[in-house]
């Protein structure tokens, strides 16, 4: 994929919640598998996708594995990037604080730990799409 | 559904010999499955499966190699966070080998 | 009377919605699965829910909530929270059930 070494910019679209569906799931098996690829990746979260995101998540009475904390380890697989669309949390009755703290460590700052989520709002959202090279919808 | 019998007890694995379920897991069914590779492990091997088994109790995934080898070389410095040692460790290659002796899954991205 | 059960995201589908314009004073509706996240206060669900809180009653399967991160403080007031047996009871306690998917 990276032949002659050109750096594609990837956008994984998440707009299910989790559990009720497969597709947030999905979205991050192939989230991680592509990172061995070495391309620009972020994540957005529209919709109901701005679910995946919410702290507190405790599925041991559903007896399904609560995949929200992989979310944490996508720093370390360099994908730093986590928009979340701001009218997405507000029509859900939520705002950044119900969500959790995804972090990274920098690497290239003596590994300070800094914020993967960011709020955006509609219109930046359209520019952060418009940019990419490809967009996958989940 | 294959399983294997560890010190008189059956614990489940799948196709490739990953342990069914991560509870059934414990230090003696990790050298069970190292010597069906003829390892046998080394305390360098243990600090290796322990800080898997650590990473996927807080991350909930199995990192692939070069997530493990870039962490590795974070916690426990340069000699050990790279390549060259880590498959000297598990020749078989330190995320699929030293996942399966942790009882973890086979890493999500490792091809 | 009948239990409603509702077991999609009220801003995905609108199950939730029609339910509500067809579920007669004094039934029940019970939100289970997605169909939680009509719960949280402040949504846009939830002037819809707060008017129908009005003439039905309204509980939400708990485990469903926990595992969605949902079980804050920030409940629309008057949803009663059930268990696994609870879910049981009110099937028990209700001519049928009527499944809104």
């Amino acid at each position: 994929m990276s032949e002659a070494g050109v750096i594609k910019k990837f956008l994984y679209l998440n707009r299910k919640a989790p559990y009720g569906t497969i597709y947030a799931l999905e979205s991050l098996e192939v989230v991680l598998i592509s990172a061995a690829f070495e391309q620009d990746v972020s994540l957005a979260f529209v919709d109901d996708g701005v679910f995946q995101l919410k702290k507190d998540q405790k599925t041991d009475a559903i007896g399904m594995k609560n995949f929200s904390p992989i979310y944490n380890a996508l720093g370390d697989y360099d994908i730093t990037k986590l928009y979340v669309e701001k009218e997405s949390l507000e029509a859900r009755g939520l705002t950044l604080d119900d969500l959790m703290d995804v972090t990274y460590e920098d690497e290239d700052d003596d590994w300070a730990e800094k914020p993967a989520i960011q709020l955006v709002s509609k219109t930046e959202m359209a520019d952060i799409m418009e940019s990419q090279d490809v967009v996958l919808s989940f | 559904m294959a399983t294997i019998n560890v010190a008189g007890k059956d614990v489940e694995v799948d196709e490739e010999g990953y342990l069914t379920n991560l509870a059934d897991w414990n230090e003696e069914i990790g050298a069970f499955l190292a010597s069906q590779d003829e390892l046998e492990l080394t305390d360098a091997h243990w600090e290796i499966i322990n800080f898997l088994r650590e990473y996927y109790d807080e991350y909930q995934i199995a990192p692939a190699v070069r997530v493990l080898t870039k962490a590795i070389g974070k916690k426990m410095g340069k000699d050990k966070g790279n390549s060259k040692y880590l498959y000297e460790l598990f020749p078989y290659g330190p995320g699929k080998q030293a996942c399966r002796f942790a009882g973890l899954p086979k890493p999500t991205g490792c091809i | 009377m009948l239990l409603h059960t509702v077991n999609k995201s009220p801003f995905e589908k609108n199950s939730l919605e029609t339910c509500l314009s067809l579920a007669k004073a004094g039934s029940s509706v019970l939100l289970i699965e997605d169909g939680v996240y009509a719960v949280q206060k402040g949504s846009q669900a939830d002037a819809m829910i707060s008017d129908a809180l009005k003439t039905v009653n309204f509980y939400v399967l708990g485990p469903d909530l926990d595992a969605r991160g949902m079980a804050a403080d920030n409940m629309i007031d008057g949803i009663k929270t059930v268990d696994y047996n609870g879910f049981v009871d009110l099937v028990a306690d209700h001519k049928a059930v009527q499944a809104w998917l």
